[in-house]
C-alpha cells in the first residue's frame, strides 16, 4: 500500500489576520506551524510583530521536537513620495510565508519573488 | 506609528542630541556569521587599543550568545569626535537546530547546550531593539541579502524612525557582491568593508559619524 502524506497549506486573508491583536497573531502562527502547517499570509505582519514572532519562536524551540520556523516576507516597498520621505512613511506590508523549519526551505528570494520547497519529511 | 508618536520620537532624539551627556547606544545586528563580533573587535582595536576585544569569533554559528556592551568609545573622523556605546548582539535567526552544531564535531550535549544558549541570545537581541538609538546591520556580502533577519531588522528601525547603517562585510572574499546589498535596500546608507582585514574602515567611521553623531 502506498501512503501519500499531505501538507496543509493555509492561505490567510488580511481580513482574518487583521481582526487579531498582535499577540494573538503571533500565538496563532506558532501554534499552527507547530502542527506542521504552512501559512501564507496575504499581508504579513508588521516589523514589531515579526520581531515578537522570532522571540516567541526561540522560546518554543525544543531539541528533536521543534527547531523553529522558516519565514519569508518581501522587503517593504519604500514610499518614495515627498510625504513618505518627510514622515518616513512605512511601505505596505506584503505577502509572507511561514512554516516549520524542517519542512519549508527557501530556495530563492529577491525583492519580488519567494521560491520555496515544501517537504513532508520530518 | 502615528504622526504624533513619530513627532515625539523625533523631538526626543533631537533633545537627546542637544543635551546628550552620554554616547548614543548603537546595536550591531545581523544574521549569525555575518561578522558582527569581528566588526566590534575591529572598532575596539582601532579606537580603544589595549588588546581589548568584544568577544571571540568562530566559523561555527552562534558563537556570541549574550549581548555585550562597551560604553564610551570615542571615534575621531573628519575633525569631529563622537562617543558611542556599542552593543554586540547575538546573531538573529528564526531557527536553531542543534544537529547543525553536531556537524561541526560537537557532542550531543554540547550541541544542545549551545542551541539553548543561542535561543536565549536571540531573545536578548530582539529585546535590545527597544533600547537603542540606532543600528549597524552587518550583512555577509557573499550571501543573498534578502534574508528575513535583514528584512525584519530594517523594518523595525524604519517603524521606530531610528537611524540605520548597513555594513556589507567580507568584501575581501572573491564572491563578495556589496552592490547587491545596495540594490536590495537602496533607501539606507551602505558601506562595504572587510572587518577582518580592516578594509574600508575609514569610510565606515565617516558613515558612522554621519548617521549616529
Amino acid at each position: 500500500m502506498i501512503y501519500v502524506q499531505g501538507i496543509q497549506l493555509d492561505l490567510i486573508s488580511e481580513a482574518r489576520i487583521s481582526q487579531m491583536a498582535s499577540m494573538e497573531k503571533v500565538r496563532y502562527i506558532i501554534d499552527e506551524v507547530r502542527k506542521g502547517k504552512i501559512l501564507v499570509l496575504e499581508k504579513g505582519l508588521n516589523p514589531m510583530e515579526e520581531a515578537k514572532l522570532i522571540e516567541m519562536t526561540m522560546s518554543a524551540i525544543q531539541p528533536d521536537v521543534f527547531s523553529g520556523i522558516e519565514m519569508q516576507s518581501y522587503p517593504a516597498n519604500p514610499d518614495g513620495s515627498l510625504l513618505g520621505k518627510l514622515f518616513r512613511k512605512q511601505g505596505n506590508k506584503r505577502l509572507t510565508v511561514i512554516g516549520p523549519a524542517n519542512q519549508l526551505k527557501t530556495l530563492k528570494k529577491d525583492r519580488n519573488l519567494i521560491s520555496a520547497l515544501v517537504s513532508a519529511s520530518k | 506609528m502615528n504622526m504624533i508618536k513619530r513627532f515625539k520620537v523625533s523631538f526626543s532624539r533631537m533633545f537627546n542630541k542637544l543635551f546628550r551627556k552620554k554616547g548614543a547606544c548603537i546595536g550591531i545586528y545581523g544574521p549569525p556569521n555575518a561578522g558582527k563580533t569581528t566588526l566590534s573587535n575591529r572598532i575596539l582595536k582601532d579606537w580603544v587599543g589595549n588588546e581589548e576585544t568584544m568577544g571571540s569569533v568562530s566559523h561555527i554559528a552562534h558563537e556570541t550568545r549574550h549581548a555585550k556592551r562597551r560604553n564610551g568609545i570615542s571615534i575621531q573622523t573628519n575633525g569631529h569626535t563622537i562617543s558611542l556605546d556599542i552593543i554586540d548582539t547575538p546573531g538573529l535567526a528564526t531557527k536553531i537546530d542543534f544537529h547543525d552544531f553536531m556537524e561541526h564535531g560537537m557532542s550531543d550535549s554540547e550541541s544542545k547546550k549551545r542551541s539553548k544558549e543561542a535561543t536565549e541570545g536571540v531573545i536578548e537581541a530582539v529585546k535590545w531593539l527597544d533600547d537603542l538609538d540606532g543600528v549597524i546591520l552587518v550583512m555577509d556580502s557573499t550571501e543573498n541579502p534578502y534574508t528575513q533577519v535583514n528584512v525584519t531588522v530594517i523594518g523595525n528601525m524604519e517603524a521606530r524612525n531610528l537611524p540605520l547603517l548597513i555594513v556589507a562585510n567580507k568584501v575581501d572574499l572573491p564572491e563578495a557582491d556589496p552592490s547587491g546589498i545596495k540594490d536590495a535596500f537602496p533607501q539606507h546608507p551602505m558601506v562595504p568593508v572587510s572587518a577582518l582585514e580592516g578594509v574600508g574602515m575609514d569610510s565606515f567611521y565617516e558613515a558612522l559619524a554621519k548617521q549616529f553623531g
